[in-house]
């Protein structure tokens, strides 16, 4: 039993790292794809009049994979069970004599498709799943509906085939972009407006010539603020069209998306597509390779297309591109029968999988990213189920700048959530361990000469009555919780500093040289007086000089201020252009500092302490002063043992969550200001884990930061206890 | 002189004992901070009322309690939009508690020394510590029973007195009712229906047995809202007596208001008090703030389930790391030879003292929450699903987290008065005869008990300190029941608690009306930190008496 519970404590930290190890693999794995199941959509297929199969324009699922729908070019909209390819419902689109030119769908979310004709007119479409639950099963019924109206409306006035056409619809109404046979562009908007009377939506509609595109059009992306018209050209030219007023829409930037040299080879365009959320596109070519582009903001606050990364390349031409529902990643079909999972901001390649011989028409993902749809040009259709549960993190997103959207340059930037659905999650942990190194570091240097000057003197100076009660002091300090030092740190400390900043700097000066006048005058002392008190009484002494040293610091610093700082040191530093946050790293240096102090001083106390008493007494009696003796032939022999006490004190530093997470904003800063917050890992885990969905990627990134912070601890204990195990076999060979 | 000086190394030597002695004046200046302004909290300050005349003139009466006052100098004081004369540099000012956020929106407000007339203390200048919406401070004019009015003037608060005791006393008896009586039939409710939702689980029973079960549990459920129409009655009435009596009351700014007994706590004329009774005023308050539940978010009331919420962790702690503890140090000390395998164990408990305590409340939330809870939950609580039992945070888990982290300290502790143990006691034990299991448990064990205790004193006051893990796998807020009541099985583990350093950092920080709780905070610190002294220092004791026993021993 005895041998059980010492091997326990090993067990017990093997289990933590083991646990913790534990999940975050999850984070580390790809994704998987399941067994194929291949099906024809019968009813579909069943058209005895058709001379040749129609292509697929359009695939998409319901959030539970209990019905999906497929779009031909011929006018067929079927609905069936992506699982097992049995239809549900099936309708034919009405286009009276005309047929269908063109097809666009909005982000995959909205569920709005459009189909452009040839007699200029357009049919706007959404599919639809009621859900009902008789019988406490759910039971999904899907439906196409027209918000406006079943007839096909006219776009073309002039009654030009719509050669191409985008939709999307967002909080403005529904905006629809299409491109005539003639090169015009045009545009129309319906504007939503609820009717006070009916309580129903009215659509307003206006219409808009947008200037023609340079080149013949391949492809239209209008985002969702439908501000933003991108247009991509047969000649690999992407163009950026500003239409947030249409009649005064105008072209501002526009970008070739294949590099001169492949261009000449022959490199082109073949898929464009949004991410979710609309503000960065995928583009995808002929010799496989993926590019994300995005509007970047200039100087003059106008957008320019700039390519942000580039993806793993595929083994050939993209075929199609299709966006996931809720997070920033795509799937991606290509010519020679692969399938892709990428993701845009961790640059990460989650799969590339051959799953059929011929060239991919269409791929889809399910809004849970759990199923995967795709079709080749016979008409056929293949479900996977697909796991992909953690592909917003990489090593290199989590270590390495990302340019992230709607940002202008790569950042390292911690943001775990945020109120939108289409938010970009920003994962790095670099601004977390640089906020954790920045409050370890201002508390070392807090802490490390008050520690190790006080130890050195306890140890070896000290009178033996005094040390008796200083050692319990420093116990006492040791054992103050943490959270009193932080609600002090930060409710107390905090706001008297920032309005006594001058003492704090004055402080720093004047006590050490009030110290050495207090000796200075000591001499001076009678001698009557000073035999009184023996040696190892120094720094009872200075207790009241260092009172009144404080206390004389305090109460002039306002007079400083008025004098040199203009009545507030802390405006005057704004005024040079210092951030100043009232809980800053000066505040959690001196909180943290404090809390430090004690673990290194044991320790080193121990060190100096059990210095073998004949090295010293040898020392001494060749003729070295006290000093000499302590400098030359304790320290040194103490060293390691010192040395040891800081690692576990900047072990304790950086592993200390109440004082940061009360005296800091907690804003993950990437500087060293002193006069800055900072968000360290340890305080990012308190606030942010309570929160965190279990399972998800950022409960395990969470996870992530505690081994981070473990093994770092690990490492700092470990070397510690290793010197001093040394150094307590080199005194007792001394 | 001054080289030679130097060159002894004596201004180095002060220099380096000028740390120590900072280091002293800060733990001592610390504890004096929280010392005084934690037990400054239930002292009765004066009620002061003074007349405040901005500079465009225009006057206001104020009346409320001195909160602070400071020095700044004037331009600070410029920049928060107060005009100050341009000679001036520096401005004393005043933070004044003015009570009244139901009828002012604000309970604090700095004014300018050189805007205030000289302070008037009046004798029926009133403070009423309220139920809700804080503190009220105001002028006493009448005491009313349903609208009568029953004494006015200077008998006024004799008669706020005896009546603010009876509705205290009925207030006291709606809790009752409402906490304990309906609370009981409410749970009573729920186990029936979790009854159901096991007989619906069960695959022994056959569909009319279940249909026979389902009746009687219909009835139950009946009879169970019967009893709860009655109590229901019965609360009814009480509230009825409540409302009985109410105050009228004048604020500074001259509005009358009534205020309704059943929502006051406490009354004070603070400036008729004597020194005797602002003392008994003191212990009245202090009394209550340890043996009250808190009201209004925490910022006041007492804390007596933060207290017991650590307590009962702190013991449960106990039970299960002073066997491992011990046992592993014996293992270290006594059982194995010294070797790499022991090497290995000293460096992982050192490890173990060393890994931050928010990794082993990751760990805690992981393993013992989720992973361990969860589990229980899916074997032996499947009808409760989805609402987790023990597969959320609770005071088990909390206490197995915190007895993982305060493992190395008992090892260490213990360790420590193992290795003291002299070597002639061990000898001798051995010399007569004894095998060394026999020397191990009936000499040397007993003889380190003191030692034991030291670590054990030494982890529950680490334990009692701790928040962080505590965040993530065991405290809350508010916690609506305390862990231990009369409800089988009588001890709840799978109960949130409430914990003393968690409510600082509640209090202190999460709270909307940070200013109002300071003073709350600061008293709740100083229970934690006596708390803590006391055992450490208990711990010092114990373990120096130890050393000197074995010190003569051993000679």
């Amino acid at each position: 039993m005895v041998t059980t519970a010492g091997y326990g404590v090993i067990v017990s930290l093997a289990l933590i790292f083991i646990f913790l190890f534990v999940e975050i693999v999850p984070l580390l794995r790809g994704a998987t794809l399941g067994e194929p199941v291949a099906y024809t959509l019968i009813d579909s297929q069943a058209d005895p009049n058709r001379q040749s199969a129609p292509s697929t324009l359009y695939l998409a699922s319901e959030r539970y994979q209990e019905a999906a729908v497929q779009f031909l070019s011929d006018g067929t909209v079927t609905f069936f069970v992506p699982t097992t390819g049995q239809v549900l419902d099936y309708q034919k689109i009405h286009t009276a004599d005309a047929n269908i030119r063109s097809f666009g769908h909005g982000e995959p979310r909205t569920r709005m498709a459009v189909a452009g004709l040839s007699d200029g007119r357009m049919v706007i479409m959404q599919h639809h799943y009621e859900i009902t639950y008789p019988n406490d099963t759910r039971q999904v019924t899907p439906s196409l509906i027209f918000p406006m109206g079943e007839e096909p409306l006219i776009l073309d006035p002039q009654g030009e085939a719509l050669q191409h056409i985008a939709i999307q619809e967002g909080e403005r109404g529904i905006t629809v972009v299409a491109v005539t046979a003639d090169g015009r562009m045009l545009l129309k908007r319906f504007v939503a407006r609820r009717s006070f009377l009916t309580g129903l939506t009215e659509y307003r509609a206006t219409d808009a010539v947008l200037p023609a595109p340079p080149n013949t059009v391949s492809k239209l992306l209008l985002d969702i603020t439908q501000e933003n018209l991108l247009v991509v050209d047969k000649n690999n030219g992407m163009h950026y069209y500003d239409i947030s007023i249409p009649q005064q829409a105008e072209r501002l930037d526009s970008t070739a998306l294949v590099r001169p040299q492949k261009a000449r080879a022959g490199v082109q365009v073949t898929a464009v597509e949004y991410l979710l959320g609309t503000v960065s596109v995928i583009v995808g070519r002929s010799d496989g390779s993926l590019t994300q582009y995005m509007l970047v903001r200039d100087e003059d606050n106008i957008g320019r297309i700039e390519p942000i990364r580039e993806f793993e390349t595929h083994p050939a031409a993209i075929t199609h591109i299709f966006p996931e529902f809720s997070r920033k990643g795509f799937v991606v079909g290509d010519r020679a029968g692969h399938v892709g999972i990428h993701f845009a901001t961790s640059t990460k390649t989650l799969l590339i999988d051959s799953v059929l011989d011929g060239s991919i028409e269409q791929v889809s993902v399910t809004p849970r990213n759990d199923g995967l749809l795709y079709t080749d040009t016979s008409g056929e259709l293949q479900y996977r189920s697909l796991k992909n549960a953690h592909p917003e993190s990489s090593l290199k997103s989590l270590w390495q700048k990302v340019w992230y959207e709607g940002r202008g340059a790569p950042e390292y930037v911690w943001q775990s959530s945020s109120a939108t659905d289409e938010f970009e999650p920003k994962f790095s942990l670099m601004p977390l361990t640089l906020g954790t190194l920045k409050a370890a570091l201002y508390a070392m240097l807090f802490a490390m000469p008050l520690a190790i000057c006080g130890a050195v003197y306890t140890a070896y100076f000290m009178h033996p009555t005094i040390r008796g009660w200083v050692k319990p002091a420093i116990e006492v300090m040791e054992a103050l919780p943490t959270v009193i030092l932080g609600f002090l740190a930060g409710l107390w400390f905090a706001p008297f500093v920032e309005s006594h900043l001058p003492a704090v700097f004055s402080i720093l000066i004047v006590l050490p040289v009030m110290m050495l006048l207090a000796a200075f005058a000591w001499r001076f002392v009678p001698a009557g007086v000073r035999h009184h008190v023996p040696a190892g009484w120094e720094a009872v002494i200075l207790v009241p000089v260092i009172i009144g040293a404080t206390w004389t610091c305090v109460s002039l610093s306002p007079v400083v201020e008025v004098a040199f700082f203009n009545g507030s040191m802390r405006q005057w530093f704004t005024d040079v252009g210092v951030t100043y946050d009232q809980r800053n790293a000066l505040v959690v240096g001196i909180a943290m500092g404090f809390a430090v102090i004690p673990t290194i001083f044991s320790i080193a106390e121990d060190a100096v302490f059990n210095v073998p008493k004949h090295l010293t007494q040898g020392s001494l009696a060749l003729g070295a002063t006290p000093w000499q003796t302590m400098m030359g032939v304790v320290l040194l022999t103490a060293s390691p043992g010192i040395f040891s006490a800081l690692m576990i004190g900047f072990g304790r530093a950086v592993g200390e969550t109440m004082i940061v997470l009360m005296a800091t904003g907690n804003s993950p800063v990437m500087n060293f200001n002193i006069f800055e917050g900072m968000r360290t890992l340890s305080a990012n885990i308190a606030v942010e884990m309570p929160e965190a969905a279990v399972g998800g990627t950022h409960y395990r990134l969470l996870f992530l930061a505690a081994l981070v912070l473990f093994g770092f601890t690990f490492l700092l204990n470990t070397v510690a206890e290793v010197v001093r195990q040394r150094l307590r076999t080199r005194y007792s060979s001394l | 002189m001054f080289r030679r000086w130097f060159k002894s190394g004596d201004p180095w030597i002060w220099l380096i004992g000028g740390a120590v002695s900072i280091s002293v004046i800060m733990v001592v200046g610390l504890l004096l901070l929280i010392g005084v302004r934690g037990l400054g909290h239930f002292w009765q300050p004066a009620l002061v009322e003074t007349t405040v005349t901005l500079p465009d003139a225009s006057e206001r009466v104020i009346l409320g309690t001195v909160r602070t006052i400071e020095t700044v100098s004037a331009q600070a004081v410029r920049e928060s939009g107060v005009t100050v004369p341009p000679e001036q540099n520096f401005v004393e000012r005043y933070l004044f508690k003015l009570g009244n956020r139901d009828l002012t929106g604000q309970d604090f407000e700095w004014f300018i020394a050189d805007h205030l007339s000289d302070f008037r203390y009046p004798n029926n200048a009133i403070q009423l510590q309220r139920r809700e919406w804080g503190d009220f401070f105001g002028y006493l004019e009448a005491v009313t029973e349903n609208g009568q009015i029953v004494a006015d003037g200077e008998k006024a608060f004799e008669e706020l007195s005896v009546r603010l005791a009876r509705s205290n006393e009925i207030m006291r008896e709606i809790h009752e009712i409402e906490r304990y009586q309906i609370g009981e039939i409410n749970k009573a409710i729920e186990q029936q229906r979790l009854e159901r939702r096991r007989i619906e689980l069960s695959s022994d029973l056959t569909e009319s047995e279940k249909t026979i079960r389902y009746a009687e549990i219909e009835e139950m459920v009946e009879a169970l809202n019967a009893d709860y129409q009655v109590l229901f009655e019965s609360l009814k009435e009480v509230r009825k007596r409540s409302e009985r009596d109410a105050l009228v009351a004048t604020t500074s700014s001259g509005r009358q208001v009534t205020i309704p007994l059943a929502n006051v706590v406490r009354a004070t004329r603070a400036n008729t008090m004597g020194a005797s009774d602002k003392f008994a005023e003191y212990g009245s308050r202090l009394w209550e703030f340890l043996s009250e539940y808190p009201r209004e978010a925490n910022t006041e009331g007492g804390i007596l389930p933060a207290i017991f919420g650590t307590v009962m962790m702190v013991i449960i702690m106990s039970i299960v790391v002073t066997p491992f503890g011990v046992l592993a140090a014996i293992y270290l000390r006594e059982y194995a030879h010294q070797g790499p395998v022991t090497r290995m164990v000293r460096i992982s408990v050192n490890n173990l003292a060393g890994v931050p305590s928010i990794v082993f409340g990751v760990f805690g939330l992981g393993f013992f929450v989720y992973f361990l809870g969860g589990n229980l939950d899916r074997w032996f609580y499947p009808e409760a699903l989805p609402a987790p039992t023990f597969g959320s945070p609770g005071l088990i888990w909390a206490s197995l987290t915190l007895a993982l982290l305060t493992l190395p300290v008992v090892i260490v502790s213990t360790e420590e008065g193992l290795t003291r143990i002299p070597k002639a006691m061990r000898e001798g034990s051995l010399a007569l005869g004894a095998t060394k299991s026999e020397t191990l448990w009936k000499v040397i064990v007993p003889v380190s008990t003191p030692a034991m205790m030291t670590g054990l004193i030494l982890a529950v006051a680490r334990a009692a300190g701790e928040v962080a893990p505590l965040m993530l796998v065991g405290v809350v807020k508010l916690a609506p029941n305390l862990p231990v009541d009369g409800e089988f099985p009588f001890i709840h583990l799978e109960r949130r608690i409430m914990h003393l350093g968690f409510h600082i950092y509640d209090v202190g920080f999460q709270s909307p009306n940070v200013e109002a709780g300071r003073p709350l905070v600061y008293a709740t610190a100083l229970i934690l930190v006596l708390l803590i002294l006391l055992l450490n220092l208990s711990a010092i004791a114990i373990r120096n008496r130890l050393r000197e026993r074995y010190k003569s021993d051993s000679d």
